[in-house]
């Protein structure tokens, strides 16, 4: 009796180290994957050029791998959608965890989640048909199709990530913290500005982290209201084309294992590159910070 | 279930399949990226009249094709130009003999806002506006607003033809808005009364306006008759001269009623 359930034991054990298993597995081989067809481009032109080449003409003969403008592109899309999303995302976290009744904060909390539940076509699809020409009409530009028209967008999609996790991190700041702080005779304002803010920082950080990544990851949204000028921006109202829609927009008709191809698999790589870099910096700044009790502070 | 029983099924599976694969014909359609389309809306239909064949279509570019009915791994091949001199002599030292067969013609169309007043460019005109040369629609007798211009990825069959036509070999400048389909370009022309783009004809509604080029409307039959100057014929190529289910096929879409009718559909200028 006793073996046979010790039997019973080790096969669920072995079940889900192999359920563990598979996903690691996964990924490990489209990392391979990804590499393996990426990386033959550099036998055709130094990282150099890939990366700081200003012309992006992979179909002319001869064909330029210069991803510099497309790099500029995902880099000030994502800067900006920050600026707008992470005062967003942050001061509606602290007003669901600190200053909204708590009923209302049981509805709004579940609605900002939906937010991110939004399919990125359709937000595209808003950008493209109701943003742009709005824009374009408002500010008399030549195209409403541009890096702020994208950029906003893409806040809408991370406000969510980084509201959502902002106020989970600052809901777990101890109870006893803010009495105290409140017991010395401080303000609300103080408490929240002074002692929960400052505690709540790493689960905040992580948040704007992963909020980020989000952004720079996004393809659908980028490839239908960035505009897709190949051209380093001077302007917030300039078009312009991050590196997932050019992987998406020309990946279909690339000639298969040809230069092409293979350089649209190497800008996948810096792009892998970017994400995993934050969540990297994520996960420091979520372990080095990390809140435990009241005494750390 | 016996062992037995097993068996016999197994192997009545394995006949049946074997069976069913010596009845079927199949082949295979490979090349241009541009006539894909059409290649598959026809292979699609042909397949359902036709259940015993099995017909694999693949895309890869107009060479590819080119090459692989010189070498005998394809049975037709797709292309949007026509066999090059040094193509055909090769095939010839090969023992093979490509045979073209016209399907259909891709027309290009500049297209602009339905607001805009310019009517008509000339091919020069286009040239230095996907140039960037030229940046206002005062320059071409339009009212004083800047000219967004709208390109395809240059991936696409349509740019293809823009940059072989239009552009004359030279590179759209850098600043052209990128659309990765015929649909978005459409979309975001109707949106914006300052944007110029091309479209295949097929694509052509009443949300853009058509512009004439060289004085010439793009259409049916100015494409036919070789006046409109952005246009080219679309070909297939058999090894020799096509029997059996290839001939068959190559019948089935120059037929006015039946695959022609699909090459219209896909956006494309019919023969007839």
């Amino acid at each position: 009796m006793v073996k046979q359930r010790q039997i019973r034991e080790q096969i669920i054990r072995c079940v889900f180290f192999l359920t563990a298993l598979t996903s690691i597995l996964v990924l490990f081989m489209i990392m391979v994957f990804l590499f393996a067809e990426g990386l033959p481009i550099f036998k055709k032109l130094s990282a150099y050029r890939f990366l700081f080449g200003h012309e992006w003409y992979p179909t002319a003969s001869p064909p330029d791998f210069g991803i510099f403008p497309l790099l500029a592109a995902s880099v000030a899309v994502t800067l900006l959608s920050a600026l707008i999303s992470v005062p967003l995302g942050i001061m509606t976290a602290f007003y669901l965890a600190e200053v909204a009744p708590v009923r209302f904060r049981e509805i709004a909390k579940p609605v900002v989640e939906l937010l991110a539940a939004l399919p990125s076509v359709v937000i595209g699809f808003f950008g493209m048909v109701v943003v742009a020409p709005f824009l374009q009409d408002t500010f008399n530009l030549a195209t409403g199709l541009n890096l702020f028209n994208a950029s906003l967008m893409l806040a809408f999609m991370s406000v969510p990530t980084i509201c959502s996790i902002s106020e989970d991190a600052i809901h777990s700041v101890p109870m006893d913290l803010k009495e105290a702080s409140l017991a010395l005779g401080a303000t609300h304002w103080e408490t929240v500005f002074r002692v929960i803010f400052p505690a709540s920082l790493s689960g905040i950080s992580t948040a704007v982290i992963l909020g980020m990544s989000r952004a720079i990851g996004e393809t659908m949204v980028v490839l239908m209201v960035a505009g897709g000028a190949g051209m380093v921006p001077t302007s917030i109202f300039d078009p312009v084309r991050p590196m997932p829609s050019s992987i998406a927009a020309e990946m279909a008709e690339a000639p298969f294992r040809g230069d092409h191809y293979h350089a649209l698999f190497a800008i996948g790589i810096v792009l892998f590159l970017f994400t995993l870099f934050f969540n990297l910096i994520a996960d420091y700044v979520a372990q080095k910070h990390k809140q435990v009790g009241a005494a750390t502070l | 279930m016996s062992k037995f029983k097993w068996i016999v099924l197994v192997a009545a599976l394995v006949g049946f399949v074997a069976v069913n694969s010596a009845l079927a014909g199949s082949l295979q359609i490979n090349g241009s990226t541009t006539v894909l389309p059409i290649a598959q809306k026809v292979a699609e239909a042909y397949m359902k009249v036709h259940p015993d064949v099995s017909i694999s279509v693949s895309g890869g570019g107009s060479g590819d094709g080119i090459k692989a009915i010189i070498d005998g791994t394809t049975n037709i091949a797709n292309s949007s130009r026509f066999i090059k001199d040094e193509e055909v002599k090769l095939a010839v030292e090969k023992g093979s003999y490509p045979v073209p067969f016209a399907i259909a013609y891709d027309c290009i169309v500049p297209v602009v806002s339905p607001d805009n007043t310019v009517g008509d460019l000339s091919l020069e005109q286009l040239k230095s506006i996907f140039k960037g040369d030229v940046k206002n629609w005062k320059e071409l007798g339009g009212p004083d607003r800047p000219i967004v211009v709208i390109s395809r990825d240059t991936s696409s069959g349509t740019y293809e033809v823009w940059e072989d036509k239009v552009m004359k070999k030279e590179r759209v400048f850098a600043g052209a808005l990128l659309q990765a389909s015929s649909g978005a370009v459409s979309q975001a022309i109707s949106k914006n009364k300052n944007a110029i783009g091309y479209l295949g004809i097929g694509y052509v509604d009443k949300n853009v306006k058509a512009l004439s080029v060289n004085g010439i409307v793009g259409n049916e039959e100015t494409t036919l008759n070789g006046k409109y100057p952005i246009s080219r014929p679309l070909f297939m190529f058999t090894r020799g001269w096509p029997s059996g289910d290839t001939l068959n096929f190559i019948n089935y879409v120059i037929n006015p009623q039946q695959g022609q009718k699909l090459v219209k559909e896909a956006g494309f200028v019919p023969l007839h």
